[in-house]
């Protein structure tokens, strides 16, 4: 008993010391459920090289801004860029978050693989998560009421789709489900046949079907040279110029190495 | 002679104790009433803490907003600006789906911990008893990746035929009784017993008859269901009628057991059959435990946060018709845990204290449920004990 006692007393006594001490010998990043592929490849990579230990934890943009202004971590990862307010709660607090671009990553219109749907116009997509068309029948597909599915108000993800496809201000409807990550999402499309939702891009495999918006499809390619009409830069934000460690971290996509990594987890380099 | 002494010192201490012993004695005894005395007092101060901060983030949201939008429209837009703030679907949908979870689990867990205290044979009851309870082990997020993973898909593929088969197994034992009963009551009148039995055989029949077509017509009704989205109302409260049913089953069979041995041989003393004594005897004298159980068991469903926040689906809507559990909801809980991370005075306060006016409203839920079954405990003992 009082064995077992001391071991847990060690074990909290290590806890403790490496929170305390992860200024300065190791990296935590917190953020966005759409850069938590590539964060945890790099901090595997960035831990085998350097030898620093890297904590990677995913639970949405807005939290990873929050962890970043609180302190709690060293890179913020973020699928969208920071908010007005945010910035200025973090000026407040006497934090001042830098961005810097990790890769660029379409964000795919996903429905089931058997829906003979291939492509939406932004104007259709509008409509059904404002909730005025419900029928595929409407749409070009068969005579089915249409699952609506979105991510959560943390999501990254869904602040892009409102920005970048509804538009701000519109509101999407009430019966629409919510999604608490891209995994959940997309393990909801492939098995729901009447279902719609939009996935970072690099979570888009066999299971699902990616659909064209407004004619393109979310190649690698379109997204790039922009004609993909529904992309967006991910983010690593840091508290000012990120020096020493950190600076090695977020530089990590410019290299060879990193770039090799972004693209073998689907997500397309600047 | 020095060693003589001192044992019969020793004999003596064994029994009288010394002047400075017994003071030590006294101070151990009141530092070990005050140490249970403060842990006792400390959990109820921890209660009342969490009401009080809880209050505190959730009244300035009343202030802000008032209560009409909150109570009565189910417009949640909390991220917009400006947001808006209806929950009534979201209180809806937690009512709903603790209703329906209680629908399922309390039959089922009171008929369970009958069958535990009252007919299975004591070695059965040992192995079974534990296995039930290991139902409350498996963390919640199992569950829910369960219900996410494989509940929902099998809804959506095969809900028709499953909603069929439910319907068949939970409701012809009762048409069964319910044939059997009636018959016998219409018959119960005619004096001449051959008529009587004939008029009995004859009812017997044409009832059967009438709920076999009713199972029949209703199974093809059910049959013919398509499941739109597996991640709805239904799905979420079969799954939490399993999480509640080990406190259900648990606590009422401990209940039935504190009845005693003497109630139920006074009752086959009497002359009283076994399902005489079970509905007469003993049910009616441990239904305070029952109901205290039942209470425990809502707490859980309507408590539950992480089976919900994955199975139910989140859309914040009243299902229409109000009472369709194929369609997805919401609960408070859920909305909580979802909408916690981005709100914080950073963006906007409305947004940040109307979660904790719903936590506040889960507390004032559940604690006037606790005190509504502990009103019902205290009067269920008053008119046992003949008061």
């Amino acid at each position: 008993m009082i064995k077992k006692i001391s071991l847990f007393v060690v074990l909290l006594a290590v806890i403790l010391s490496m929170t305390a001490s992860a200024a300065v010998t190791s990296l935590v990043l917190d953020g966005s459920t759409t850069v938590g592929p590539i964060a945890k490849t790099f901090a595997a990579y960035f831990t085998k090289k350097y030898r620093v230990p890297v904590n990677v934890s995913e639970s949405g943009s807005g939290n990873g801004a929050k962890s970043l202004i609180n302190g709690s971590c060293t890179i913020a990862t973020m699928s969208r860029a920071m908010k007005a307010a945010e910035i200025a709660a973090a000026r407040q607090k006497g934090v001042n978050p830098v961005a810097s671009i990790v890769a660029l990553d379409g964000l795919a219109m996903v429905v089931h693989p058997a829906n003979p749907v291939r492509s939406l116009t932004k104007a259709q997509i509008t409509s059904i998560y404002r909730g005025t068309i419900t029928n595929w029948r409407e749409v070009g597909g068969p005579n089915a009421r249409i699952v609506v599915l979105q991510r959560e108000s943390n999501s990254g993800t869904e602040e892009s789709f409102k920005e970048l496809v509804i538009g701000k201000g519109v509101q999407i409807t009430g019966s629409a489900e919510t999604q608490s990550s891209n995994g959940s999402l997309k393990s909801r499309v492939s098995t729901t046949l009447s279902a719609i939702g939009f996935l970072g891009h690099g979570f888009v495999d066999g299971s699902v079907k990616a659909i064209a918006v407004n004619g393109v499809f979310p190649t690698v390619a379109a997204v790039k040279n922009g004609s993909y009409p529904v992309s967006r830069p991910l983010y690593f934000y840091t508290n000012g110029q990120p020096v020493g460690v950190v600076k090695q971290f977020v530089d990590l996509p410019n290299s060879a190495d990193g770039k090799r990594m972004i693209t073998e987890l689907g997500f397309i380099n600047r | 002679m020095a060693g003589e002494s001192g044992g019969e010192c020793n004999r003596t201490n064994a029994f009288v104790v010394s002047a400075r012993k017994r003071t030590m004695q006294k101070v151990a005894k009141k530092a070990g009433e005050s140490m249970l005395f403060a842990v006792a007092s400390f959990v109820a101060v921890i209660v009342l803490f969490i009401f009080y901060f809880v209050a505190r983030d959730a009244v300035p949201f009343f202030q802000i907003r008032g209560f009409t939008e909150f109570f009565t429209s189910s417009n949640w837009y909390p991220a917009d600006d400006p947001g808006e703030f209806g929950a009534l679907a979201i209180i809806y949908g937690s009512l709903m789906v603790t209703f329906g979870s209680a629908l399922i689990a309390v039959p089922m867990g009171v008929a369970a911990a009958i069958c535990l205290s009252d007919i299975l044979p004591f070695s059965i009851r040992q192995y079974a008893k534990p296995v039930i309870e290991m139902l409350a082990a498996i963390p919640s997020v199992a569950f829910g990746f369960f219900a996410l993973v494989v509940l929902a898909p099998l809804l959506q593929n095969n809900g028709g035929p499953m909603l069929m088969w439910a319907w068949w197994i939970l409701v012809s034992p009762f048409m069964l009784l319910t044939v059997i009963v009636l018959s016998d009551l219409l018959t119960a009148k005619i004096i001449e017993p051959k008529r009587r039995q004939q008029m009995h055989i004859f009812l017997l029949i044409l009832f059967s008859f009438l709920s076999i077509f009713m199972l029949f017509k209703v199974g093809t009704v059910l049959y013919g269901i398509q499941i739109l989205s597996g991640t709805n109302a239904l799905n979420v409260s079969i799954i939490l009628s399993f999480m509640a049913l080990p406190t259900i089953v648990s606590v009422s069979e401990d209940a039935l057991q504190a009845v005693g041995r003497d109630i139920r041989e006074g009752s086959y003393a009497l002359g009283a059959t076994r399902a005489e004594t079970i509905l007469k005897t003993v049910l009616p004298a441990g239904s305070s435990g029952i109901l205290a159980a039942v209470i425990l068991g809502i707490m859980r469903a309507l408590g539950e946060t992480m089976v919900v926040w994955m199975a139910s689906g989140n859309s914040s809507q009243i299902p229409e018709p109000w009472f369709n559990y194929l369609q997805s909801i919401r609960t408070l809980t859920a909305t909580i845990a979802g909408d916690m991370g981005e709100a914080d005075q950073v963006t906007g306060s409305a947004r940040f204290h109307v979660l904790f006016a719903m936590g506040l409203l889960l507390l004032v839920i559940s604690f006037v449920s606790n005190l509504i079954s502990e009103r019902i405990v205290v009067r269920q003992r008053k008119i046992l004990s003949g008061q």
